[in-house]
Protein backbone atom coordinates (compact mmCIF):
# COMPACT_ATOMS: atom_id res chain seq x y z
CA UNK A 1 0.00 0.00 0.00
CA UNK A 2 1.65 3.01 -1.36
CA UNK A 3 -1.40 5.21 -0.33
CA UNK A 4 0.31 6.67 2.49
CA UNK A 5 3.67 8.29 0.21
CA UNK A 6 0.85 9.25 -1.86
CA UNK A 7 -0.93 11.18 0.97
CA UNK A 8 2.13 12.62 2.18
CA UNK A 9 3.60 13.43 -1.27
CA UNK A 10 -0.05 15.52 -1.80
CA UNK A 11 0.16 17.58 2.04
CA UNK A 12 4.02 18.42 1.22
CA UNK A 13 3.23 19.96 -2.02
CA UNK A 14 0.10 21.63 -1.06
CA UNK A 15 1.53 23.10 2.34
CA UNK A 16 4.40 24.42 0.26
CA UNK A 17 2.51 26.21 -1.92
CA UNK A 18 -0.51 27.23 0.85
CA UNK A 19 2.58 28.34 2.92
CA UNK A 20 4.00 30.60 -0.20
CA UNK A 21 0.66 32.74 -0.80
CA UNK A 22 0.57 33.44 3.25
CA UNK A 23 -2.92 30.58 3.53
CA UNK A 24 -3.41 30.02 7.40
CA UNK A 25 -5.34 26.94 6.05
CA UNK A 26 -6.90 25.02 3.26
CA UNK A 27 -10.18 24.16 2.37
CA UNK A 28 -10.26 21.61 -0.52
CA UNK A 29 -7.90 19.60 -2.59
CA UNK A 30 -8.98 18.12 -5.84
CA UNK A 31 -6.73 15.00 -7.05
CA UNK A 32 -7.13 14.07 -10.51
CA UNK A 33 -6.67 9.77 -10.19
CA UNK A 34 -6.39 8.00 -13.09
CA UNK A 35 -7.90 4.35 -13.86
CA UNK A 36 -4.17 2.75 -14.75
CA UNK A 37 -2.68 4.92 -11.74
CA UNK A 38 -3.12 1.86 -9.61
CA UNK A 39 -4.14 4.04 -6.42
CA UNK A 40 -6.78 3.14 -3.99
CA UNK A 41 -9.15 6.54 -3.57
CA UNK A 42 -10.38 5.22 -0.30
CA UNK A 43 -7.20 4.35 1.09
CA UNK A 44 -5.62 7.40 -0.05
CA UNK A 45 -8.58 9.04 1.41
CA UNK A 46 -7.88 7.15 5.09
CA UNK A 47 -4.29 7.89 4.48
CA UNK A 48 -4.80 11.96 3.96
CA UNK A 49 -6.66 12.04 6.96
CA UNK A 50 -3.30 10.97 9.01
CA UNK A 51 -0.74 12.44 7.11
CA UNK A 52 -2.45 16.46 7.34
CA UNK A 53 -2.63 15.86 10.84
CA UNK A 54 -0.55 18.88 12.54
CA UNK A 55 0.11 21.02 8.81
CA UNK A 56 -1.82 23.77 7.26
CA UNK A 57 -3.73 21.72 5.14
CA UNK A 58 -5.17 19.56 8.39
CA UNK A 59 -9.02 19.59 8.17
CA UNK A 60 -9.27 20.04 4.36
CA UNK A 61 -11.36 18.38 2.12
CA UNK A 62 -9.72 15.85 -0.23
CA UNK A 63 -11.69 15.67 -3.76
CA UNK A 64 -10.83 12.59 -5.97
CA UNK A 65 -12.02 12.68 -9.20
CA UNK A 66 -11.47 9.51 -11.48
CA UNK A 67 -9.98 9.56 -15.21
CA UNK A 68 -11.59 6.85 -17.31
CA UNK A 69 -8.54 5.29 -19.39
CA UNK A 70 -8.81 6.56 -23.16
CA UNK A 71 -6.46 5.09 -25.64
CA UNK A 72 -6.52 6.41 -29.64
CA UNK A 73 -5.44 4.51 -33.00
CA UNK A 74 -3.90 6.97 -35.20
CA UNK A 75 -4.73 5.29 -38.50
CA UNK A 76 -8.24 4.77 -37.20
CA UNK A 77 -8.65 8.21 -35.64
CA UNK A 78 -10.04 6.24 -33.30
CA UNK A 79 -10.23 6.58 -29.44
CA UNK A 80 -11.88 3.99 -27.16
CA UNK A 81 -12.30 3.72 -23.33
CA UNK A 82 -9.61 0.93 -22.45
CA UNK A 83 -11.41 -0.43 -19.84
CA UNK A 84 -10.40 -2.80 -16.70
CA UNK A 85 -8.38 -4.84 -17.60
CA UNK A 86 -7.03 -2.29 -19.98
CA UNK A 87 -7.21 -3.53 -23.52
CA UNK A 88 -4.57 -1.31 -25.52
CA UNK A 89 -4.74 -2.87 -28.86
CA UNK A 90 -7.40 -1.23 -31.13
CA UNK A 91 -11.03 -2.41 -31.29
CA UNK A 92 -10.93 -1.59 -34.88
CA UNK A 93 -8.05 -2.92 -36.63
CA UNK A 94 -6.52 -4.77 -33.92
CA UNK A 95 -3.17 -2.60 -33.91
CA UNK A 96 -1.61 -1.77 -30.78
CA UNK A 97 -2.86 2.12 -29.54
CA UNK A 98 -0.44 4.72 -30.06
CA UNK A 99 -0.79 6.22 -26.82
CA UNK A 100 -2.87 6.24 -23.95
CA UNK A 101 -4.66 9.38 -24.00
CA UNK A 102 -5.76 9.26 -20.27
CA UNK A 103 -5.77 7.06 -16.98
CA UNK A 104 -2.77 7.47 -15.30
CA UNK A 105 -3.19 10.58 -13.94
CA UNK A 106 -2.21 11.01 -10.44
CA UNK A 107 -2.23 15.36 -10.15
CA UNK A 108 -3.13 17.96 -7.74
CA UNK A 109 -5.27 19.89 -9.88
CA UNK A 110 -6.35 22.55 -7.76
CA UNK A 111 -6.28 23.62 -4.26
CA UNK A 112 -8.88 26.45 -2.10
CA UNK A 113 -8.48 27.75 0.73
CA UNK A 114 -9.81 31.12 2.53
CA UNK A 115 -7.95 34.58 2.24
CA UNK A 116 -6.42 35.15 5.36
CA UNK A 117 -6.80 39.08 4.78
CA UNK A 118 -10.94 38.87 3.73
CA UNK A 119 -11.54 37.75 7.81
CA UNK A 120 -13.50 35.06 6.31
CA UNK A 121 -11.13 32.16 6.73
CA UNK A 122 -12.53 30.91 9.72
CA UNK A 123 -16.45 31.42 8.24
CA UNK A 124 -15.23 29.03 4.76
CA UNK A 125 -13.45 26.93 6.55
CA UNK A 126 -16.51 25.72 9.02
CA UNK A 127 -18.80 26.15 5.48
CA UNK A 128 -16.60 23.35 4.34
CA UNK A 129 -19.68 20.48 4.02
CA UNK A 130 -18.86 17.75 6.01
CA UNK A 131 -21.08 15.34 4.14
CA UNK A 132 -18.62 15.60 1.36
CA UNK A 133 -15.68 14.04 2.88
CA UNK A 134 -14.28 11.25 1.59
CA UNK A 135 -15.33 8.29 3.91
CA UNK A 136 -12.65 6.29 5.69
CA UNK A 137 -13.01 2.77 6.27
CA UNK A 138 -11.25 -0.10 8.08
CA UNK A 139 -10.57 -2.06 5.34
CA UNK A 140 -8.07 0.75 3.78
CA UNK B 1 -13.32 35.43 -0.11
CA UNK B 2 -11.84 31.66 -1.33
CA UNK B 3 -9.11 31.53 -3.29
CA UNK B 4 -7.74 28.46 -5.70
CA UNK B 5 -5.12 27.59 -7.39
CA UNK B 6 -4.95 25.92 -10.59
CA UNK B 7 -1.80 23.38 -9.88
CA UNK B 8 -1.94 21.14 -12.43
CA UNK B 9 1.12 19.27 -10.56
CA UNK B 10 1.55 15.10 -10.50
CA UNK B 11 1.61 14.09 -6.74
CA UNK B 12 5.26 11.99 -7.85
CA UNK B 13 6.51 15.26 -9.30
CA UNK B 14 9.40 15.02 -6.81
CA UNK B 15 10.61 11.35 -7.36
CA UNK B 16 10.19 12.15 -11.06
CA UNK B 17 12.32 14.39 -10.52
CA UNK B 18 15.01 12.43 -8.43
CA UNK B 19 14.47 9.68 -11.08
CA UNK B 20 15.49 12.07 -14.03
CA UNK B 21 18.36 13.32 -12.17
CA UNK B 22 20.01 10.14 -11.14
CA UNK B 23 19.32 8.31 -14.51
CA UNK B 24 21.48 11.81 -15.97
CA UNK B 25 24.15 11.26 -13.01
CA UNK B 26 24.47 7.50 -13.60
CA UNK B 27 24.24 7.66 -17.76
CA UNK B 28 27.30 10.58 -17.77
CA UNK B 29 29.25 8.03 -15.54
CA UNK B 30 28.76 5.26 -17.79
CA UNK B 31 26.33 3.23 -15.12
CA UNK B 32 22.44 1.87 -16.87
CA UNK B 33 20.00 0.89 -14.08
CA UNK B 34 17.91 -1.97 -14.49
CA UNK B 35 14.96 -2.17 -12.56
CA UNK B 36 13.06 -5.49 -11.96
CA UNK B 37 9.66 -5.90 -10.43
CA UNK B 38 7.56 -9.52 -9.54
CA UNK B 39 5.19 -10.88 -7.51
CA UNK B 40 7.20 -12.17 -4.62
CA UNK B 41 8.99 -15.70 -5.43
CA UNK B 42 8.64 -15.11 -8.94
CA UNK B 43 12.48 -15.85 -9.09
CA UNK B 44 14.00 -12.16 -9.61
CA UNK B 45 16.94 -13.42 -6.91
CA UNK B 46 17.30 -16.27 -9.04
CA UNK B 47 17.56 -15.04 -12.08
CA UNK B 48 19.80 -12.10 -10.93
CA UNK B 49 21.99 -14.66 -9.28
CA UNK B 50 22.56 -16.12 -12.60
CA UNK B 51 22.84 -12.99 -14.92
CA UNK B 52 25.74 -11.81 -12.40
CA UNK B 53 27.67 -14.73 -12.42
CA UNK B 54 27.69 -14.34 -16.36
CA UNK B 55 28.04 -10.67 -16.26
CA UNK B 56 31.42 -11.39 -14.29
CA UNK B 57 32.26 -14.42 -16.40
CA UNK B 58 32.22 -11.63 -19.53
CA UNK B 59 34.30 -9.13 -17.78
CA UNK B 60 31.05 -6.93 -17.50
CA UNK B 61 30.97 -4.65 -14.43
CA UNK B 62 27.67 -5.50 -13.15
CA UNK B 63 26.31 -4.62 -9.55
CA UNK B 64 22.95 -5.17 -7.66
CA UNK B 65 20.95 -3.06 -5.46
CA UNK B 66 18.21 -5.49 -3.58
CA UNK B 67 15.01 -4.31 -1.35
CA UNK B 68 13.31 -5.74 1.09
CA UNK B 69 11.26 -5.32 3.88
CA UNK B 70 13.43 -7.47 6.35
CA UNK B 71 16.22 -9.57 6.37
CA UNK B 72 19.65 -9.29 4.10
CA UNK B 73 19.35 -12.94 2.65
CA UNK B 74 18.76 -11.65 -0.86
CA UNK B 75 22.45 -9.78 -0.89
CA UNK B 76 24.14 -12.77 0.83
CA UNK B 77 22.65 -14.84 -2.15
CA UNK B 78 23.83 -12.17 -4.65
CA UNK B 79 26.86 -11.83 -3.47
CA UNK B 80 27.71 -15.61 -4.17
CA UNK B 81 28.13 -13.89 -7.67
CA UNK B 82 30.95 -11.97 -7.05
CA UNK B 83 29.43 -8.85 -8.06
CA UNK B 84 29.37 -6.10 -5.91
CA UNK B 85 25.93 -6.17 -3.65
CA UNK B 86 23.99 -3.91 -1.40
CA UNK B 87 20.79 -4.27 0.85
CA UNK B 88 18.26 -2.42 1.23
CA UNK B 89 15.95 -2.76 4.29
CA UNK B 90 12.80 -0.65 3.79
CA UNK B 91 11.15 -1.32 7.17
CA UNK B 92 7.73 -2.27 6.01
CA UNK B 93 7.48 -0.28 3.21
CA UNK B 94 6.48 -1.37 -0.19
CA UNK B 95 8.16 -0.16 -2.60
CA UNK B 96 11.62 1.75 -3.30
CA UNK B 97 11.61 5.39 -4.37
CA UNK B 98 14.26 7.29 -6.23
CA UNK B 99 16.13 9.22 -3.44
CA UNK B 100 16.23 5.93 -1.35
CA UNK B 101 18.17 4.36 -4.36
CA UNK B 102 20.27 7.31 -4.85
CA UNK B 103 20.93 7.03 -0.74
CA UNK B 104 22.19 3.67 -1.10
CA UNK B 105 24.55 4.17 -4.43
CA UNK B 106 26.19 7.04 -2.69
CA UNK B 107 29.47 5.90 -0.83
CA UNK B 108 29.30 2.33 -2.58
CA UNK B 109 28.47 1.86 -5.88
CA UNK B 110 31.69 1.43 -7.91
CA UNK B 111 32.76 4.01 -10.32
CA UNK B 112 33.34 1.78 -12.93
CA UNK B 113 29.71 -0.17 -13.08
CA UNK B 114 28.20 -0.09 -16.26
CA UNK B 115 25.10 -2.17 -15.29
CA UNK B 116 22.89 -1.70 -12.25
CA UNK B 117 20.44 -4.46 -11.15
CA UNK B 118 17.73 -2.78 -8.88
CA UNK B 119 15.84 -6.08 -7.47
CA UNK B 120 12.50 -3.72 -6.35
CA UNK B 121 10.30 -4.98 -3.45
CA UNK B 122 8.59 -7.65 -4.06
CA UNK B 123 5.13 -6.61 -4.74
CA UNK B 124 3.22 -5.85 -8.58
CA UNK B 125 1.47 -2.80 -7.42
CA UNK B 126 3.15 -0.12 -5.55
CA UNK B 127 6.38 -0.30 -7.23
CA UNK B 128 4.97 0.34 -10.76
CA UNK B 129 4.28 3.60 -9.83
CA UNK B 130 7.72 4.61 -8.99
CA UNK B 131 10.35 5.61 -11.45
CA UNK B 132 14.01 4.82 -10.32
CA UNK B 133 16.12 6.21 -13.06
CA UNK B 134 16.00 3.18 -14.62
CA UNK B 135 16.95 3.09 -18.28
CA UNK B 136 15.30 -0.22 -18.83
CA UNK B 137 12.31 -1.80 -16.73
CA UNK B 138 11.87 -5.77 -16.15
CA UNK B 139 8.65 -7.16 -14.80
CA UNK B 140 8.96 -11.00 -14.15
CA UNK B 141 6.12 -13.72 -13.81
CA UNK B 142 6.82 -17.53 -12.91
CA UNK B 143 4.89 -19.98 -14.88
CA UNK B 144 3.25 -20.97 -11.46
CA UNK B 145 1.40 -17.88 -10.94
CA UNK B 146 -0.87 -18.11 -14.08
CA UNK B 147 -1.50 -16.46 -17.04
CA UNK B 148 -3.60 -13.32 -16.18
CA UNK B 149 -1.01 -11.87 -14.39
CA UNK B 150 -0.74 -9.52 -16.86
CA UNK B 151 -4.15 -8.35 -16.47
CA UNK B 152 -4.75 -8.70 -12.63
CA UNK B 153 -1.68 -6.07 -12.48
CA UNK B 154 -1.81 -4.27 -15.67
CA UNK B 155 -0.01 -1.03 -14.48
CA UNK B 156 3.07 -3.39 -13.61
CA UNK B 157 2.68 -5.08 -17.02
CA UNK B 158 1.87 -2.06 -19.45
CA UNK B 159 5.02 -0.38 -18.00
CA UNK B 160 7.55 -3.30 -18.52
CA UNK B 161 10.14 -2.62 -21.08
CA UNK B 162 10.88 -6.21 -21.06
CA UNK B 163 8.67 -9.40 -19.71
CA UNK B 164 10.29 -12.69 -18.16
CA UNK B 165 8.60 -15.64 -17.95
CA UNK B 166 10.09 -17.60 -15.23
CA UNK B 167 10.86 -21.43 -14.28
CA UNK B 168 9.92 -22.64 -17.40
CA UNK B 169 10.88 -25.80 -16.49
CA UNK B 170 8.31 -26.48 -13.94
CA UNK B 171 5.34 -25.02 -17.27
CA UNK B 172 4.06 -28.44 -18.18
CA UNK B 173 3.55 -29.46 -14.25
CA UNK B 174 1.82 -26.07 -13.82
CA UNK B 175 -0.11 -26.48 -17.28
CA UNK B 176 1.16 -22.88 -18.03
CA UNK B 177 -0.84 -21.82 -21.39
CA UNK B 178 2.17 -19.70 -22.93
CA UNK B 179 -0.52 -18.21 -25.47
CA UNK B 180 -2.73 -17.07 -22.92
CA UNK B 181 -0.19 -15.75 -20.91
CA UNK B 182 1.53 -13.78 -24.32
CA UNK B 183 -2.26 -12.69 -25.51
CA UNK B 184 -2.42 -11.12 -22.09
CA UNK B 185 0.61 -8.99 -22.10
CA UNK B 186 0.04 -7.96 -25.57
CA UNK B 187 -3.37 -6.74 -24.64
CA UNK B 188 -1.94 -4.09 -21.90
CA UNK B 189 1.34 -3.85 -23.42
CA UNK B 190 1.59 -4.63 -27.19
CA UNK B 191 4.73 -5.03 -28.90
CA UNK B 192 6.85 -5.66 -25.53
CA UNK B 193 9.73 -9.10 -25.70
CA UNK B 194 8.66 -11.49 -23.52
CA UNK B 195 11.91 -13.78 -22.85
CA UNK B 196 11.42 -17.57 -21.13
CA UNK B 197 13.62 -18.24 -18.53
CA UNK B 198 14.53 -20.95 -16.30
CA UNK B 199 17.65 -21.30 -13.89
CA UNK B 200 17.55 -24.83 -13.36
CA UNK B 201 17.35 -25.96 -16.98
CA UNK B 202 19.64 -22.75 -17.95
CA UNK B 203 16.56 -21.72 -20.72
CA UNK B 204 17.17 -17.83 -21.21
CA UNK B 205 20.50 -17.44 -20.03
CA UNK B 206 22.26 -14.54 -20.56
CA UNK B 207 19.04 -12.58 -21.96
CA UNK B 208 18.73 -10.27 -19.44
CA UNK B 209 22.56 -9.62 -19.51
CA UNK B 210 22.06 -8.81 -23.18
CA UNK B 211 19.43 -6.72 -23.28
CA UNK B 212 20.57 -4.76 -20.61
CA UNK B 213 24.59 -3.90 -22.36
CA UNK B 214 22.38 -3.59 -25.31
CA UNK B 215 20.43 -0.45 -23.40
CA UNK B 216 23.85 0.50 -22.57
CA UNK B 217 25.24 0.62 -25.60
CA UNK B 218 22.35 3.00 -26.76
CA UNK B 219 20.08 0.65 -28.88
CA UNK B 220 16.63 1.71 -28.53
CA UNK B 221 14.08 0.34 -26.14
CA UNK B 222 10.46 -0.38 -25.93
CA UNK B 223 8.37 2.51 -25.52
CA UNK B 224 4.97 0.99 -23.64
CA UNK B 225 1.69 2.62 -25.15
CA UNK B 226 1.23 3.32 -21.24
CA UNK B 227 4.35 5.34 -21.29
CA UNK B 228 3.07 7.30 -23.98
CA UNK B 229 0.55 8.70 -22.14
CA UNK B 230 -1.27 11.91 -23.44
CA UNK B 231 -2.12 12.27 -19.49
Amino acid sequence: MHEMSLAVAVVDQVETVARSRGAVGVSSIELEVGELAGVVADALAFCFELACAGTVVEGAELITRTVPGTARCARCAEVWAVGMPPLLLCPGCGAAADELVSGRELRIREVRWADPESGEARRTDAEVPREHRQPITEES
Amino acid sequence: MCRAVDLQRAVLAKNEAAAQILRTELSARGTTVVNLLSSPGSGKTALLERELRLAGERGVSAAALTADLATENDARRLARSGAPVKQVLTDGLCHLEADMVARHLHDWLPESTRLLFVENVGNLVCPAGYDLGESLRVVLASVTEGEDKPLKYPTAFGLAQLVIVTKTDMAEAAEFDEAAFRAHVQQVNPGVEIVLSSVRDGRGAGALLDRALAVAEGNRVHTPVMARAGA
